[in-house]
């Protein structure tokens, strides 16, 4: 039935769209991403192993859990500045119930993940009830957050000495895989099924995409985005779990500036800042782009300084892409 | 059998009155031409009946139900559809999804896992009904802001039409279409009426009111001006009333 492609460019055009609509990932940040490796690979003969693999996953994973959250929030046109803040407060409130408060230590995990969805009720709570701007919101909880982590953390000092269970969700690494690794790979599987094919997913997307048609369509608007927040803060609560687990200890000022990086992540990975696309899939092509980059820089001994800049100018190429591509298919 | 009453039904926003004791009856299988001049207060009574508007004070009911404390999806299930001027489509999600936005079909993964969209039973009913509507859409797959206007309309009419209302609100649904298209609005207009459907066309266009309606009610101030039957009014009375010369 369907006419055999001819040129490139339709060739092209169709990977596009298969990649798109049946694996959620945008073939332009997959090819980045391979591209990116094979430059590596031929630069460093460190780059091609397994241990390095798992390192550049290791590093993605408390981003990677985050930018799942920012995926989620942006594809409904929100908005959460205080991803990084929440997550910093989380691991705090984990790391206070078991050392401070000498609960045992299931408290951290429970404690954590707890002070997340909190903090992310509390942002979807205010954001549709009194219906002030996601941004205001979330700036506000930025600074709330992390003032109430360095409140709880004696002398905003870290808190030290979590018990060995806890400490193996950060270091463990059961079959050789990292245990944040694995949580992560299991988190984004989760959260992907929701977002990609549930009801709740696509009444995400459509309320991102147009609120108007959500709301004609009789899609409870407000309780849909305050779950999502809700969802968002979750995430930042699990973050900030694996990070305190990580470094074995809760550290307050865990996760500054992490919730521009997951954001980065997530729209490199092909989801607009504008709401009504997103995948979980794509964030994490998006986050692993990223963590190539800075493992790769750091494997040829480039200062720090400039993996920033380059993080910062995958960004706007990444964004000036989708531009061109758009206005493409505008013309056509 | 009166299928839609609205009594006594005002509404505020802010200090400015909006409706002031609108009373209406909408008959089933009727079609209803609603007109006004603008800020009358057409949209916002149609938006009071679908639910995305709460009256203030008033009663509507549906089917001898009372609708009005229900939220706009459980309106839908009752029956009560509207296609929006700004037909309300999500641009970049799909023909299929637009059409099925809140109420995909669903269905269970290996019978276990949580439920999901079934994406391929949507896509064969959105052909379905786009085929029934005979109109030229090449596929569901693409997303909706792709597609031209009259496009556009026919998924919103769609998506209106795919779960056997009784009543469908049209806002302006030729202010934006070619001529043809134009004409293949009424048409359809003119099929519901067939099927037993009642209808309420807000329209500017008095031709088009005075070519399918039965009844014309003309809203001015947010208050019912006349209630006229269509085949004993004339352009002129109906336009003198809009203006409030009458």
């Amino acid at each position: 039935m369907t006419p055999v492609p001819t040129t490139k460019a339709e060739q092209w055009r169709r990977l596009q769209f298969f990649f798109d609509s049946k694996l959620h990932i945008r073939l332009e940040s997959l090819v980045v991403l391979i591209a990116l490796c094979a430059a590596m690979a031929v630069l460093s003969p460190f780059f091609f192993s397994i241990s390095n693999f798992l390192n550049i996953f290791l590093a993605t994973s408390t981003i990677g859990v985050l930018a799942i959250g920012a995926t989620v929030i942006l594809s409904s046109n929100g908005l959460d500045l205080s991803l990084g803040s929440v997550m910093g407060f989380s691991g705090i409130v984990g790391a206070y119930l078991v050392v401070i408060a000498g609960l045992p230590w299931p408290f951290a995990i429970i404690g954590a993940l707890a002070a997340g969805a909190f903090a992310g009720a509390i942002n979807g709570f205010l954001i549709t009830r009194t219906r002030m701007p996601a941004f205001i919101v979330t700036l506000g909880m930025l600074g709330i957050a992390r003032g109430f982590a360095l409140i709880l953390a004696p002398n905003g000092g870290s808190i030290y000495g979590l018990p060995a269970p806890v400490v193996f969700l950060g270091q463990g690494r059961p079959l050789g895989i990292p245990t944040p690794v694995i949580i992560l790979a299991l988190t984004a599987l989760i959260v992907h099924y929701m977002l990609a094919y549930s009801p709740f997913g696509r009444h995400t997307l459509a309320m991102g995409d147009s609120e108007a048609a959500a709301r004609a369509t009789g899609i409870p608007v407000e309780r849909l985005r305050w779950k999502l927040y809700i969802l968002s803060g979750f995430m930042a609560g699990l973050a900030g779990l694996l990070f305190m687990a990580r470094v074995n200890a809760g550290d307050p000022t865990a996760g500054i500036n992490y919730e521009l990086t997951a954001i980065t992540a997530a729209i490199i990975g092909g989801t607009s800042l504008f709401g009504g696309k997103g995948s979980i899939l794509g964030t994490l092509v998006g986050a692993l782009i990223m963590g190539v980059l800075q493992n790769g820089l750091n494997l040829l001994s480039v200062p720090s300084f400039w993996q920033q800049v380059a993080i910062g100018v995958v960004l706007i190429l990444a964004v000036y892409i989708d531009q061109l591509q758009s206005a493409k298919e505008k013309k056509s | 059998m009166t299928l839609l009453s609205i009594s006594n039904v005002t509404k505020r926003f802010g200090a400015i009155q909006v409706l002031n004791g609108v009373n209406l009856e909408i008959e089933a299988g009727t079609v209803t031409g609603l007109v006004g001049d603008n800020g009358a207060g057409k949209s916002t009574l149609m938006k009071t009946i679908t639910g995305i508007y709460a009256i203030d004070e008033g009663t509507i009911t549906f089917n001898g139900q009372d609708v009005a404390g229900l939220a706009p999806g459980e309106r839908r299930e009752r029956g009560i559809e509207m296609i929006y001027q700004d037909l309300a489509l999500a641009k970049q999600q799909d023909v299929a999804s637009n059409i099925f936005l809140g109420r995909e079909p669903k269905r269970r993964p290996l019978g276990f896992l949580p439920w999901i969209v079934d994406k391929t039973k949507m896509d064969a009913e959105a052909r379905k009904m786009i085929d029934r509507l005979g109109a030229r859409i090449p596929s569901v797959h693409r997303p909706v802001g792709l597609f031209s206007g009259g496009q556009q309309q026919t998924v919103a009419i769609a998506r209106a039409l795919t779960f056997n209302p009784k009543l469908v609100i049209m806002d302006e649904p030729t202010a934006a279409l070619a001529v043809r298209e134009v004409e293949s609005v009424l048409n359809l207009i003119k099929q519901l009426k067939s099927e037993g459907i009642a209808v309420i066309l807000i329209s500017h266009r008095l031709n088009d009111v005075f070519e399918v309606t039965d009844r014309i009610v003309v809203l001015r101030q947010g208050r019912i001006e006349a209630n006229l039957q269509t085949a004993q009014t004339q352009m002129r009375e109906v336009v003198s009333h809009i203006v409030g010369a009458h």
